[in-house]
């Protein structure tokens, strides 16, 4: 390639997007002339504005029914795998309306943790790793609770076997628990935890309620994290967990932070930000749509994604989410809960400036669509 | 020690349970206990059910005795003889009717090789797992049993000789196709059932291919040229009534052809056939708006005051008369009184239906497909020897169907013309499709059933070889005539101005959510307004207020309800429906204001 030919293909680059300047560098002979390169820029360029959506056109009618026709064809049930080493996380339509719909709680918060290549490729520390990220609670670690009345006491057997597998000592159960635990005395024999109320009311509720507030204490690991999974990706091993907590996940020196995903929105903008949450639900949408065999184009998953994370928060497709935000009150009342839009307009003395779609619809004046948006101006005498 | 209970109620208990329980069957196959009375065993509740109540579904079997069913040869010579009848049978204990209950305690044997020594009873064929019109479905255990299922739903719809005294009847939509024959593949529920009485299709001859697509997706061509020799030709009956009705106050309506005077009165064209009765002759040709039947009505509302007034005398008009779309021939006329005594005025009208394009047919494979189009038989491809079909059949319907006994009635049909004989095809018993081959090709014929044939409009061979036969085909109610409709303009609803719904009301065809999607879509802007303009208004707002001013045009004058006389009006175009969204949303008392500005 010539010199004078990259600095021309370079001196388009106002016209021209930098991932086609980089094609044509590459596609064109370096023997091409100059008036040769010359016509196939301009034509190029020509190509390129074709390609662009055009003025007027109805985008979002148009993704919302092409995301929705397909939708129709998707299976409603979620497919099971029994035994087989994955985990169960909620696919098909119901996945895509948690995630449009965008729920706080989701059904199946999960994460995908890479690891950084020291350990990726060693099966047992991966498995080391992800037992210690595992929530803990202090009830899996009980064999036997016995509570004493006359005495008031609650003297609790732990399970030594599953205390050697997680790596604990008794010593540092009890540690822990003392820190959480007031109003009781706490006294630790080998195996067994013995609780005596230091003020002996006659409350027997007190011990119960100590009881079941021990259960939950957590001993290890990183909070919500319920299960994990560690599974062969390609080349390395990952852990795959049921329930999030990514940003505790991403301290840990050995997790890749750069490939660590979770499946809850939310989550990813409080962590990452909206520009991460955006491309999240992107991804998140476009695995379903794959999983199902459907053939979606993206732009139509990013432009619902775009409208959703538009106002810095991630906004659902709901009556009080993205909808509420729409500036016609008539648009509003038209999807649904009428009354109370009506009512909230009246109240505020809103005024509807009918300049959407759906409002000229009812009304019946031509939509500020296609041939319906150009005015005429005219210079009057 | 086993509970005992008759029809559910407690009434003791037996020490030994299998030995009561065999000897209430004992008593009742030798007559000394009802024929009626089923006894069930209860194991788990170690009870006994007896049941002789009305409503139980029972069906009968043959009893098996020590490995032997009762029923013997000499049974069968002495049936076939007339010696004996059923009932004989059920008397001498060889046949009994099992309930839902006692079923649960017997072993049934489908055919006598699967008799094991603790059967207690065997099926008289084991056809009988299904219903009588299941069982009209030629060579049934070669399909799918959905398709049995489709097939004998089909039949159910089918045109035929529904009852011999038609002529003397005032059935709701009756249909009587024309020449009805026997099918040449028949089961043996075809001649129990009396078929030849009561037949419903025609054997056509079927041609399995495809002709310039007119029978894709489910279609099915029909001869032209055998349609007008009278193939599936059908007549419609449909009853028009009038009764005069009595008011309070001794008011009457009469039943006469309606003097000119008559409130509503149509014109004198309307009222042609009718006679000096006020009723249309026999074998009038009728059609839409013509009376049927004239009636005049006392008029509505009589407050005392009016009973002295010129105008209370004027009697309404309130004559049947055919609607949009009808046409006929008043077949029959019936003068008599309904319950209440009053006077009742029945015309049957008539209607040849010879098919059309749109009109539905059936095998009785569950294959049903609509009219394409009617072929004139110098066009329909023929055969070498010269047979052109009277119906072409697609052959992609069979595929993902998988109605194997679709195509054997086709063969078993042909062979049956060919020998001048019967078919027999009755579920599991069936003539075998080996036999029906070779009988077909000591016919003459190819014995997979395929013809040469020739396209009737070049004359040219055709590539490939069509499978061809007969079948018994089924001309379905469902009828274009009976359905199409279409409007430009019309009847409107009185609340929102837009088109009426429905056939019945001459209604337009909704243009719904989703189309107006595409319009928005391709962003026809323009043409989504003016296909929405059914109920377009030009409205009078007012200016100062902007709600919807009045305008009377008598005083030629405009006012607005709020503002008084002194208002300046413009005239906005919208939707009627939107005024009446304006109209709602002032009754919850929320003010909708038109803010209005000018366009340009």
């Amino acid at each position: 390639m010539k010199a004078d030919n990259e600095k021309l293909i370079e001196s388009y680059s106002d016209k021209l997007p930098p991932s086609v300047l980089e094609e044509i560098k590459v596609g064109v002979p370096g023997t091409i002339s100059k008036e040769k390169l010359i016509q196939i820029l301009d034509r190029s360029i020509l190509v390129y504005k074709n390609a662009k959506v055009h003025a007027g056109e109805c985008v979002g009618l148009v993704s919302a029914e092409s995301i929705g026709e397909p939708g129709t064809q998707m299976t409603l049930n979620t497919f099971h795998f029994a035994g087989v080493a994955e985990m169960n996380v909620t696919t098909g339509l119901p996945r895509i309306i948690e995630v449009f719909d965008s729920r706080k709680i989701i059904s199946t918060p999960s994460m995908e943790v890479f690891l950084n290549s020291k350990i990726n490729q060693d099966v047992e520390k991966v498995r080391q790793l992800a037992s210690s990220i595992k929530e803990t609670r202090f009830g899996e670690l009980v064999s036997e609770y016995s509570l004493n009345i006359f005495e008031q006491t609650l003297g609790i057997k732990l399970n030594s076997e599953i205390i050697a597998d997680k790596g604990l000592t008794t010593k540092d159960i009890v540690k822990l628990i003392k820190a959480k635990v007031k109003n009781f005395e706490v006294e630790s024999k080998s195996d067994e935890i013995i609780f005596t109320q230091k003020s002996k009311s006659e409350d027997i509720k007190d011990l119960y309620g100590i009881k079941e507030k021990l259960k939950e204490i957590k001993i290890k690991g990183l909070k919500g994290i319920v299960q994990v999974l560690p599974v062969k990706r390609g080349e390395e091993y990952i852990i795959l967990t049921s329930g999030t907590n990514l940003k505790d996940v991403l301290a840990l020196p050995e997790v890749d932070g750069t490939r660590t995903v979770s499946n809850d929105i939310h989550e990813v903008r409080e962590v990452f930000g909206i520009e991460a949450a955006r491309q999240a639900i992107i991804n998140e949408v476009y695995k379903v749509v794959e999983s199902q065999g459907l053939n979606i184009n993206i732009r139509h998953v990013m432009l619902v994604s775009d409208l959703m994370c538009v106002g810095g928060v991630v906004k659902g497709i709901t009556r009080y989410g993205v909808v509420s935000e729409k500036a016609s009150v008539l648009a509003r009342a038209s999807f649904e809960t009428p009354l109370k839009h009506l009512i909230n307009a009246a109240l505020e003395g809103e005024i509807d400036n009918l300049t959407s779609v759906v409002e000229n619809v009812m009304i019946n004046q031509p939509v500020p669509i296609g041939t319906g948006l150009p005015g005429l101006v005219t210079k009057m005498k | 020690m086993a509970d005992v209970y008759i029809n559910s109620k407690f009434v003791g208990t037996v020490e030994d349970l299998d030995s009561f329980i065999s000897n209430v069957k004992d008593q009742r196959r030798n007559g000394a206990l009802s024929e009626f009375v089923n006894i069930m065993k209860d194991d788990r509740a170690n009870e006994v059910q007896i049941f002789c109540d009305e409503g139980r579904a029972r069906r009968p079997l043959i009893i098996v005795k020590e490995s032997k069913p009762l029923l013997t040869e000499k049974h069968i010579k002495q049936l076939t003889d007339g010696e004996i009848t059923w009932a004989d049978l059920i008397r001498q204990g060889v046949i009994e009717y099992l309930d839902a209950g006692e079923e649960e305690n017997a072993l049934v044997a489908y055919n006598e090789t699967q008799i094991v020594p603790n059967t207690t009873h065997m099926e008289i064929t084991p056809g009988s797992i299904t219903g009588i019109t299941t069982a009209l479905v030629p060579f049934g255990s070669y399909n799918q049993s959905s398709r049995l299922i489709i097939g004998s739903k089909n039949q159910k719809q089918s045109l035929g000789f529904y009852a011999a005294n038609y002529h003397l009847r005032m059935d709701m939509d009756a249909n009587l196709l024309h020449y009805p024959q026997f099918p040449i593949v028949k089961t043996s529920l075809h001649d129990v059932t009396d078929y030849d009485e009561h037949p419903s299709g025609q054997n056509m001859v079927v041609a399995v291919m495809c002709f310039d697509g007119y029978n894709m997706e489910d279609g099915v061509i029909l001869n032209k040229s055998s349609v007008e020799r009278g193939l599936a030709r059908s007549s419609y009956f449909r009853p028009v009534s009038a009764e005069e009705l009595r008011y309070s106050g001794g008011l009457v309506d009469t039943i006469s052809v309606p003097d000119k005077d008559v409130k509503g009165y149509r014109s004198e064209k309307d009222y042609r056939f009718l006679e000096g009765d006020g009723i249309i002759y026999p074998e009038a040709t009728v059609d839409e708006g013509d009376v049927i039947i004239g009636r005049t009505s006392p008029p509505r509302f009589l407050s005392g005051l009016d009973e002295y007034n010129l105008s209370a005398a004027i009697r309404r008009e309130s004559s049947i008369s055919l609607r949009h779309g009808e046409r006929g021939v008043a077949d029959f006329v019936v003068i008599t009184e309904n319950e209440e005594g009053n006077r009742l005025v029945q015309v049957r009208l008539r209607e040849e239906r010879v098919p059309e394009i749109g009109d539905k047919f059936t095998s009785r494979h569950g294959q049903k497909g609509v009219t394409g189009i009617l072929v004139p038989s110098s066009d329909i491809p023929f055969s070498v020897s010269g047979i052109v079909p009277d119906l072409i059949f697609t052959p992609h319907g069979v595929s993902s169907r998988m109605t194997v006994s679709h195509l054997l009635e086709l063969i078993g049909a042909k062979v049956g013309a060919l020998s001048g004989r019967y078919v027999d095809s009755t579920l599991f018993e069936a003539e075998h499709e080996e036999d029906i081959r070779k009988e077909l090709l000591a016919s003459g014929f190819r014995e997979d059933g395929t013809e040469t044939f020739y396209d009737g409009r070049t004359g040219k061979q055709m590539l490939a070889r069509i499978f061809v036969g007969n079948m018994y085909y089924l001309r379905l109610r469902h009828m274009v005539a009976n359905k199409m409709q279409s409007r430009a303009r019309g009847p409107i609803q009185l609340l929102t101005r837009q088109p009426t719904e429905g056939k019945a009301k001459e209604g337009g065809l909704r243009l719904g959510e989703m189309e107006k999607d595409v319009f928005i879509a391709h962003g026809a802007s323009l043409l989504l307004k003016e296909r929405f303009d059914s109920d377009k208004a030009v409205l009078p707002v007012c200016e100062k207020c902007g709600l919807v001013a009045v305008e009377d045009h008598y005083k030629n004058r405009k006012y607005c309800l709020m503002c008084g006389e002194d208002i300046n009006v413009s005239y906005v175009e919208m939707s009627y429906a939107f005024k009446l969204l304006l109209d709602e949303i002032r009754s919850l008392t929320i003010y909708p204001r038109l803010n209005m500005v000018n366009k340009y």
